[in-house]
């Protein structure tokens, strides 16, 4: 057993933290604010290898291992949530599916556009207004053959980056049985005619990270975009949400990173009872799960990252780590609101920012409800 | 062209410095490549860029300077090299200009030596010129601008009064300012290249020469005396006699 980072991984580490802390961080605030995010700072990604983290290096990309993009993903969510849900949208769910089943002509086309940082990124939605957690019962929006294009039609919910990618990986019905063998993934151009894009939905949190309704009337793309095999679209959606799962987890990690370094800041700092609030048990007590806590879902998703970086069976492991990671970041930020008292529910300061944003982790890529399914289902059999 | 980037590792700059039996010590504070040298750095890159070449990345500094060596790695040096002997533990800036000048002759064929225009720890900013000096080589300081033209190298130099373009014969040493442009953060490929490198480490037997010695010494170094500051909250009847009370405290206490 060996739990230290290789030499590698030590300085990409410190390299993206010291990128996040002087680039992104100190535009948090601002991007939440503005919903707009801080694209100088999402430029300068490109060349560091950011926006291509499991894209091979002949299309652009880092090609880092799953340890490392986890890292990354946990640096960002340090820096700045709604940054860091782009990047995970836009690694793990918009460029996966391309990278794992997408032919060389679509990679060729695709991927050193969005991984270079000159563009746009990228996006993946399978959610519908009336389909989330049920995408093979629920998926409505279709594309059917005509000639040598499909034609979409449909409405989507909820697809991050929708407005700010290149192209956007649809999950569609393109069989007429309901079964697990009727979808596809087709990626969609964003200027595709007949496909709407709507204003970015108003959310609690993660304000910088724009959200969509999307729909589709009449919207013809070549049938070779195609990605992967027609029928298997669930099968590969699922497979990348495998490991959207660690970024997830990631994300909420530094969140819950963040959280606790301005709670033990702001307690060595405010005084009650002639006391700096750090010397309450009360307040060390919380400080002290947050630290055990933090550390634990670290040790889960690095892993979890492992076991996908070995090839091994890695779906558990990434539940259990997204599960325990975003209910503990919600935690740890509850926390340090109430460290924080008053100051903790004012926009001064970053923890009520931090709390808005982790409580989406238990939500996206696979509900807490789901993952709970998941883990039960491969505890029981069946 | 063959350029070579003197760099040097330091405490980071928020490192609390005291002096502690005699000695400067920084305590744990993390050591970090001279965030001035990141320009040399920088200005080495952009001229391989611009004609092709080279860039090796120097340094004399203990084993663990290592690290900021492989840092330049990562923004995309070719090679690196570090001169570490014991005998170089307490090296003033010249001795460091003598083992550099060697450390340079022995890379060899070198166009340009860059540095950064100071350190973070001592801030003397003398050692590129004196390493010049003991190669006689031309010395162009403070270098915004840089342009390589048949075999000489145009400067342009950030002064306070204003600007000055230079012209040398190459070889030549440069030091380089903020106009040069930010440093490049690293890529994965360069971390991926400089995690792999091995370093190799030259001795002063390697180089051929004694321990320079030192012409400057310290004597033992103390703390400043520590600060006492009284709060007083002056209180009066009007602005005027609080600003009236204010000035005598002012002028009792010899401040004005
Ligand atoms: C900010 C944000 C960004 C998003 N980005 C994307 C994106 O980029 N692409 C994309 O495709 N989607 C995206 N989503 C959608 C997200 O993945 C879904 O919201 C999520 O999967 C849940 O689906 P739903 O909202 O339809 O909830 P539903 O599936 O309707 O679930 C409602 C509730 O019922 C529970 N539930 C459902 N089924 C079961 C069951 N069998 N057993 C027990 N409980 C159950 C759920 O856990 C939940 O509590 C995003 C969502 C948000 C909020």
């Amino acid at each position: 057993m060996n739990f230290d980072l290789s030499e590698e991984q030590r300085m990409w580490q410190k390299t993206v933290h010291d990128f996040i802390a002087a680039e992104v961080r100190p535009h948090a605030y601002e991007v939440e604010e503005t919903g707009e995010l801080h694209w100088d700072a999402i430029r300068k990604m490109g060349p560091l290898g950011l926006l291509g983290l499991n894209v091979p290096e002949e299309y652009g990309g880092a090609n880092v291992d799953a340890i490392s993009a986890a890292i990354a993903i946990e640096e960002v969510g340090w820096g700045c949530g709604s940054t860091a849900l782009t990047l995970a949208a836009h690694n793990g769910l918009g460029v996966t599916p391309l990278v794992q089943f997408g032919d060389a002509e679509l990679k060729k086309k695709w991927l050193p556009r969005v991984t270079s940082g000159k563009h746009k990124l990228s996006a993946l939605v399978m959610t519908e207004p009336q389909a989330g957690s049920d995408l093979q019962g629920g998926i409505a929006c279709r594309a059917e053959k005509s000639g040598n294009e499909w034609v979409l039609n449909g409405a989507k919910m909820w697809c991050t980056n929708a407005s700010i990618a290149e192209y956007i990986i649809v999950v569609v019905r393109t069989g007429p049985t309901g079964g697990s063998r009727s979808l596809s993934q087709i990626l969609v151009p964003t200027d595709t005619p007949g496909l709407h894009i709507a204003p970015p939905e108003k959310k609690m949190g993660l304000n910088g990270s724009p959200a969509h309704a999307i729909s589709f009337d009449h919207a013809r793309v070549p049938l070779g975009n195609l990605v992967g095999e027609e029928g298997r679209g669930l099968q590969q959606t699922l497979s990348t949400l495998d490991g959207g799962r660690i970024a997830i987890g990631a994300i909420s990690l530094g969140l819950a990173e963040a959280a606790l370094e301005a709670s033990l800041k702001y307690a060595k700092e405010r005084k009650a009872f002639g006391h700096p609030i750090a010397d309450f048990q009360a307040i060390q007590w919380k400080l002290a799960d947050a630290a055990m806590e933090i550390e634990l879902a670290r040790n889960m998703i690095q892993r979890a990252a492992w076991l996908k970086e070995e090839g091994r069976p890695y779906s558990v492991e990434a539940s259990m780590a997204k599960l325990y990671a975003s209910e503990m970041a919600e935690r740890v930020c509850y926390n340090a609101i109430q460290i924080h008292g008053g100051y903790g529910y004012s926009r001064e300061y970053p923890v009520e920012r931090m709390y808005r944003d982790a409580r989406l982790m238990t939500i996206g890529e696979g509900t807490s409800e789901i993952q709970r399914m998941i883990l039960a289902r491969s505890l029981l059999g069946g | 062209m063959k350029i070579i980037a003197c760099i040097k590792q330091v405490p980071d700059s928020e490192a609390k410095v005291k002096a502690e039996n005699g000695q400067v010590t920084y305590g744990d504070a993390p050591l970090v490549i001279n965030p001035f040298d990141e320009y040399a750095v920088e200005g080495a890159l952009q001229q391989k860029e611009a004609s092709g070449g080279t860039v090796t990345a120097l340094c004399v500094g203990p084993e663990s300077a290592k690290e900021a060596l492989k840092h330049a790695l990562a923004m995309g040096a070719d090679e690196a090299i570090l001169v570490s002997d014991a005998a170089l533990e307490n090296v003033d800036s010249l001795g460091a200009a003598r083992v550099l000048a060697a450390a340079i002759l022995k890379i060899g064929d070198a166009d340009m030596v860059m540095f950064g225009r100071q350190t973070l720890d001592n801030g003397a900013g003398v050692t590129a010129p004196q390493t010049a000096r003991v190669l006689g080589w031309p010395m162009l300081g403070l270098a915004g601008q840089i342009k390589v033209e048949g075999g000489s190298v145009i400067v342009e130099r950030v002064l306070e009064e204003g600007r000055q373009i230079v012209k040398a014969n190459l070889p030549a040493a440069l030091s380089v300012v903020q106009s040069i442009g930010e440093p490049r953060y690293p890529s994965f490929m360069g971390i991926r290249k400089a995690a792999k490198a091995a370093i190799p480490v030259w001795s002063l037997a390697d180089l051929a020469m004694a321990a320079p010695a030192a012409l400057v010494t310290r004597a033992a170094t103390m703390n400043p005396p520590a600060r006492e500051t009284v709060c007083e909250f002056i209180t009066g009847e009007s602005p005027e006699a609080i600003a009236e009370t204010l000035a005598e405290k002012i002028l009792a206490e010899k401040v004005l």
